[in-house]
Order: structure tokens, then C-alpha cells, then sequence
């Protein structure tokens, strides 16, 4: 219902000098906020090459938790609109030019038999 | 239907009010107002203040969504709520509450787990000032039975949503008619929500899928066949019969999932209704919505003797989104323009 929304416009950023390192923000594809033990991830690809989980972080209002912990956090949530910063690791510089990043973000809905979530897909531009 | 209707149950069958304006009352759910909220370009002061402006007088408020820190929510932000609802003339009209039975990755809720949930969102309305709570379709039947004892004792009344495709004689809705039944009604009702009332399937849904690519033979079929009232049962399969991809199979889905029932069919359950979630996808002006016929809605209300909300439930900001600049606040404009005509009141909307 949100997911045009998910991928925040200009907030990749890189984070390192080797640029290996980069972060950007996503918000949630829903229409309340959710504890995050039902998140179960955001899968972030870049230039069409899957991120590893454990390379990713995940942090809310000052709060940063790595990805695979997610499902076991109980008593913190993704408020609704919220932008959560993704912090990530990637094998190859980020060179300058065209990037493109996709985030699918993964959720357990209780009352929904299938998954919930969605995902989306930004061209950032990079100095 | 009557069968199920507990012997001693009152009916009212004559509206009670003795002129021509309806005791119905007007709200609005902030669930409305979601894009704009979404987007941080309405605040939640925002949203309760247009709700007021189109002369509605409740509230209903999703904690999840408009409250950080849910369920943790400080007094801090009870008494800026309360203080809202003074300084705009409004009052929390009802709460929503979610049952988040797979809150844990590996196991599901357990029952007292889930009462206590109940607890705690009771809790809340009471704090933020709400007669009743909305509680969503997943609800077990028990569940509900043993969380109404703490509803009563506080004063509250939890009403289980009956959300398409379910209706009033859905297997899952006679169960729980059963534990209201027995419960009495006091601390237990329904909270109908008028999207099992779709009488014209949504154009903004069929226009959608159009736009995202799907084939134009297989949405004329899919909405012929819905508006025809057909059998959508197999509807899924032969869309793929016809070669459908993601999109025609998602717009078929859509169609299994909106229902179009006789609105008179809330008659002999009246006794239990507390709120009504005023649904719509499409204000096209300011006296019609596209899919739902309210002009045929209200007077069964106004039959049955209802004299709670009628809370806006604006949902077509997800199918326009695409390609259109979301306006929530004009068509919530626009559906009270056309219940203040249709409940008989006699002062004229502001025109947008």
C-alpha cells in the first residue's frame, strides 16, 4: 500500500573512504507501526547484487540492532512512516554515477495468511 | 436469520428521534488520513482538527499508528489527546486494536497471552477517553468471551470488526455471535464495516491495475462479473484459464475480496452494534460514492434505532497514489457533505 514510498529519496550515503560502506533510509509498507520481532528483514540489493543479511544493520530512533536480530526484539518498534537508517557493507567501491538500490522489506502480519511487506526500487545519483 | 437473534434482545424499529435529523452521529478513523500521515504532511493535530472541521464529532484513533511508542503511551501523550478533543469540540468516538498472534517468529500467541493483550488495549481506550474498541476479524471467538469480563468492569464495549468477505452468516461470524449471545451484549458487540456493502466494483482498483499494465479484456471481465453479482468463487482460476499474470490475478483477488450483501441483513443484529467503520474508496462528489450505496445503508440504521458513529474510513489513497496527488482530507470532505444530507441535517458543508 506504501511501497512506492519504502526507498527514501536522497538519503544513500557513504560511509566509509574505502566506499565498501554506505547507509539509507526506508520506511515501513504499512498503515500502523509494528514491534519489530514481526519485521523479519529488509533485503537490500544494490545494482542488482543481493547484500548479505549479516552485512546490514538496522536502526530506529537511535536504536541499531544487526538485521538477523530483528525477529528476537520484543520490545521495540517501527512506527508507521517512520524512516529506519539501513547500514551496509558491499564487496565492491560505490563508485560515482548512477546507483540503484532496491529494499524488500519482509513482515509478519497476524491476521494475513501470506507475507506481508513489499518493495521498492530508487536511482540515487553519487558525487 | 432471526434464529440467531437471543430471545429478549430489544429491536427498535421506529427511529427514536421524533423530527427529521437522525440520532446517527458523524466521525471519522485518523486511518483516513494515512497517506498524508505517512508522508508527515498532516501532524496528528492536523487530522483531529479536519475531522472537526467537516462537523464530526468523534474520533476514532488506531494507537499503532498515530501513538509512538505504543503500547507504552506516556500521560504526556493522554493528556495532549484529551486536550485535542476540548480544544476541537471532539471526543474519541473508539480504539483500534490488533491481536498480534505471531508476535513471536516461532510460536503462536497463547491464549492468556492474547487476553492480556486484549487488557491492555482496554486499558488505553479508557485512558484516551473511547466507549468502544474495534477488535480485528482474526479475534478467536474465545478470546473475545474471556477478555469481556475486564471490558464490562471498565466500562468499554469490544466489537469485532465484520470486515469483507465476511457477512452476518459467515461460519466465523455465527461463532461469534454465539459468545455475544451468551455474553449479553454488554461488553461484546459489532462494528460493521460498510466494505461488505460494495455494490459497483471500485473503479480506482480496476483503473490501478490498468495503469500497472494488466490486460483490459480480463478487467472488464473481472468487474462485469462482480458487478453482475456473479459467482467469484472460481474467479482466480479462470483469469489464469485466460492467461492472467500477477496484476489480472491481483485484480481478481481484489474482486473474491469485496462483498455485496443486503444492508438489511444488520437489522436483527442491530442490539449489537456499537460503531460502524464508514468505508469508502471513491467520493466522486460531493452526494456519491462510487462502489458503496449509503443512500440505501442509512436508512437501515436509522431503522434499527443505531445511534452511534459513523466513522469515515477513507481507503482509496493506495490505488491513486500512482498517478494522482492524494487528497484525503477533500473526500472525507465529501462523504460528510453526503451524510449530513442523508441523516437530515440541515447546515451546509463548506465547499472545497
Amino acid at each position: 500500500m506504501f511501497d512506492k514510498y519504502i526507498v527514501c529519496e536522497d538519503t544513500l550515503k557513504i560511509t566509509d573512504q574505502t566506499r565498501t560502506r554506505g547507509s539509507v533510509e526506508v520506511r515501513m509498507p504499512y498503515y500502523r507501526g509494528l514491534g519489530l520481532s514481526m519485521v523479519e528483514g529488509v533485503d537490500l540489493t544494490i545494482n542488482g547484487i543481493p547484500v548479505p543479511v549479516e552485512a546490514t544493520s538496522f536502526t530506529v530512533h537511535g536504536n541499531t540492532y544487526p538485521m538477523v536480530d530483528l525477529p528476537t526484539v520484543l520490545d521495540d518498534r517501527w512506527e508507521m512512516g517512520e524512516q529506519a537508517r539501513i547500514d551496509f557493507g558491499v564487496t565492491e567501491p560505490m563508485e560515482p554515477g548512477e546507483l540503484v538500490v532496491s529494499a524488500a522489506v519482509r513482515l509478519r502480519i497476524s491476521y494475513m495468511p501470506v507475507p506481508g511487506g513489499g518493495r521498492d526500487t530508487k536511482t540515487f545519483t553519487l558525487a | 436469520m432471526d434464529d440467531i437473534v437471543k430471545s429478549g434482545f430489544r429491536f427498535l424499529w421506529q427511529p427514536p428521534h421524533a423530527g427529521d435529523v437522525s440520532t446517527i452521529k458523524r466521525g471519522v478513523s485518523l486511518y483516513s488520513y494515512q497517506e498524508e500521515f505517512f508522508l508527515r504532511t498532516m501532524t496528528l493535530e492536523d487530522c483531529v482538527a479536519h475531522v472537526s472541521s467537516v462537523g464530526a464529532l468523534g474520533v476514532e484513533v488506531i494507537p499503532e499508528q498515530s501513538l509512538p511508542g505504543y503500547p507504552k503511551i506516556t500521560d504526556e501523550q493522554v493528556s495532549q489527546w484529551r486536550g485535542w478533543m476540548d480544544k476541537y469540540g471532539t471526543t474519541t468516538s473508539a480504539t483500534d486494536l490488533f491481536l498480534d498472534t505471531k508476535r513471536h517468529r516461532d510460536r503462536w500467541l497463547t491464549h492468556e497471552e492474547q487476553v492480556a493483550s486484549f487488557h491492555a488495549d482496554i486499558d488505553l481506550a479508557v485512558r484516551l477517553g473511547a466507549p468502544v474498541i474495534r477488535a480485528i476479524i482474526n479475534t478467536p471467538p474465545e478470546v473475545m468471551r474471556d477478555a469481556a469480563p475486564y471490558a464490562r468492569d471498565n466500562g468499554v464495549r469490544l466489537l469485532l470488526e465484520v470486515h469483507a468477505p465476511f457477512h452476518y452468516s459467515h461460519p466465523w461470524i455465527l461463532e461469534h455471535l454465539d459468545v455475544m449471545h451468551a455474553e449479553g451484549g454488554v461488553g461484546l458487540g459489532l462494528m460493521p464495516d460498510m466494505g461488505t456493502f460494495v455494490e459497483k466494483f471500485p473503479r480506482v482498483v480496476s483503473d490501478r491495475a490498468v495503469r500497472d499494465g494488466a490486460r483490459p479484456e480480463l478487467v472488464d471481465y473481472i468487474v462485469s462479473l462482480y458487478n453482475d453479482h456473479g459467482d467469484t468463487h472460481a474467479l482466480m482460476d479462470i483469469v489464469h484459464y485466460r492467461g492472467g499474470g500477477p496484476i489480472e490475478m491481483g485484480l481478481a483477488r481484489q474482486a473474491t475480496h469485496f462483498i455485496y450483501r443486503d444492508p438489511a441483513e444488520m437489522l436483527p443484529h442491530m442490539d449489537l452494534i456499537g460503531h460502524v467503520q464508514a468505508k469508502f474508496y471513491e467520493m466522486v462528489d460531493d452526494s456519491t460514492e462510487y462502489s458503496i450505496p449509503y443512500d440505501q445503508i442509512i436508512p437501515v440504521f436509522e431503522k434499527g434505532g443505531f445511534t452511534g458513529f459513523l466513522s469515515s474510513e477513507y481507503e482509496g489513497n493506495r490505488h491513486v497514489q500512482d498517478a494522482f496527488e492524494v487528497d484525503s482530507r477533500e473526500q472525507v470532505r465529501r462523504q460528510h457533505a453526503m451524510f449530513a444530507t442523508l441523516l437530515g441535517e440541515r447546515t451546509d458543508q463548506p465547499s472545497a
